[in-house]
């Protein structure tokens, strides 16, 4: 598929909005559907496209599977973190009223916001993972 | 037009076409989904069945080649067991209170009432799904996010460990998804 010039360009000009459109699933998650799973399902979807054409290795220049795999680590992180943080601030674990100390209600947005990151964060790493060892034992036969 | 892609997906031999026809069954769950009015379901179903779930089948079909092994036999058992399972499930549908109809347990419990009357500002979101999933049940969600990074963990085990070791069709293919 590498020497499709059609399939490259509209790769090209396809994966920023395939991007584009994840993040706002990801931001418009509180107000229609969507959220951090479907954003970064769509999120990781891009770079499949991206490795389908471009062959996996120009794919691992741009995002390695070392830096996939720790995104997969850190969405967990920053989920569990965020819950540690409103222990700290004096709440239950996942109390995000606590995180805004004048608004519960402002709270909440923070709160909600920074745990759908971590989602995004740990499905789309664990989905790049997922394809990049699928695709890499076939190149590796 | 979901029972006719079932059967083809059973039927058909070339597994590609099974990949194929199987998105095509996620698609038209989404579709399904939509109808039910559970749009965030629907997103999913089609982000993660139509789209990544078939991207992988195909990259493990390219693994392990388009063609199904031949069956000479009739297997027995398995039928046995799928025939009493499904029976079973037909005999749990009794249970369930007709679909649609307004006096259903679901529509009047207190848990549904809170989340639908006062979720709006205890959370200040407008979206009930995202309140519930990412508020509410934020501790479950935890545990799905934990479960995905799980699965990463298994798959980076099975599959980028020493490469073309051993024979060309490992444990890994298998049990990567």
């Amino acid at each position: 598929m590498e020497d499709n010039v059609i399939l490259r360009v509209a790769t090209k000009i396809l994966t920023p909005y395939i991007l584009l459109f994840a993040l706002y699933v990801q931001f418009h998650g509180d107000y229609g559907p969507g959220g951090g799973f479907q954003a970064g399902v769509i999120f990781a979807s891009g770079f499949v496209l991206y490795t389908l054409i471009y062959g996996l290795e120009t794919a691992r220049l741009v995002l390695p599977l070392r830096v996939a795999s720790l995104c997969g680590a850190l969405g967990v992180l920053i989920y569990a973190g965020v819950g540690i943080a409103t222990m700290i601030l004096g709440g239950e674990f996942l109390d995000y009223d606590y995180l805004n100390s004048h608004d519960a209600e402002h709270g909440q947005h923070l709160g909600i916001l920074l745990v759908e990151l971590g989602v995004l964060t740990t499905v789309f790493g664990v989905m790049v993972v997922i394809f990049y060892s699928f695709a890499g034992r076939r190149e590796a036969k | 037009m979901l029972a006719v892609a079932a059967l083809l997906v059973v039927r058909l031999k070339n597994l590609f076409t099974v990949a194929m026809v199987t998105g095509i069954y996620s698609l038209l769950s989404a579709a399904f989904f939509t109808l039910l009015d559970a749009v965030d379901v629907a997103f999913t179903e089609a982000a993660v069945g139509a789209g990544v779930s078939t991207v992988l089948m195909l990259g493990t079909l390219s693994l392990v080649g388009h063609q199904q092994k031949e069956h000479k036999t009739v297997q027995l058992v398995p039928l046995v067991i799928v025939t009493i399972t499904g029976l079973l499930l037909m005999y749990g549908i009794l249970d369930i209170p007709p679909f649609g109809e307004s006096d259903n347990p679901i529509h009047h419990h207190e848990t549904t009432v809170h989340y639908l009357e006062e979720s709006g500002h205890e959370t200040g979101m407008p979206n009930v799904v995202t309140s519930v999933l990412a508020s509410y049940r934020g501790y479950d969600t935890m545990g799905e996010t934990t479960v995905i990074f799980t699965a990463m963990v298994g798959v980076l085990l099975l599959m980028s460990g020493r490469k073309g070791k051993g024979s060309d069709c490992g444990e890994g293919d298998r049990n990567g998804r």
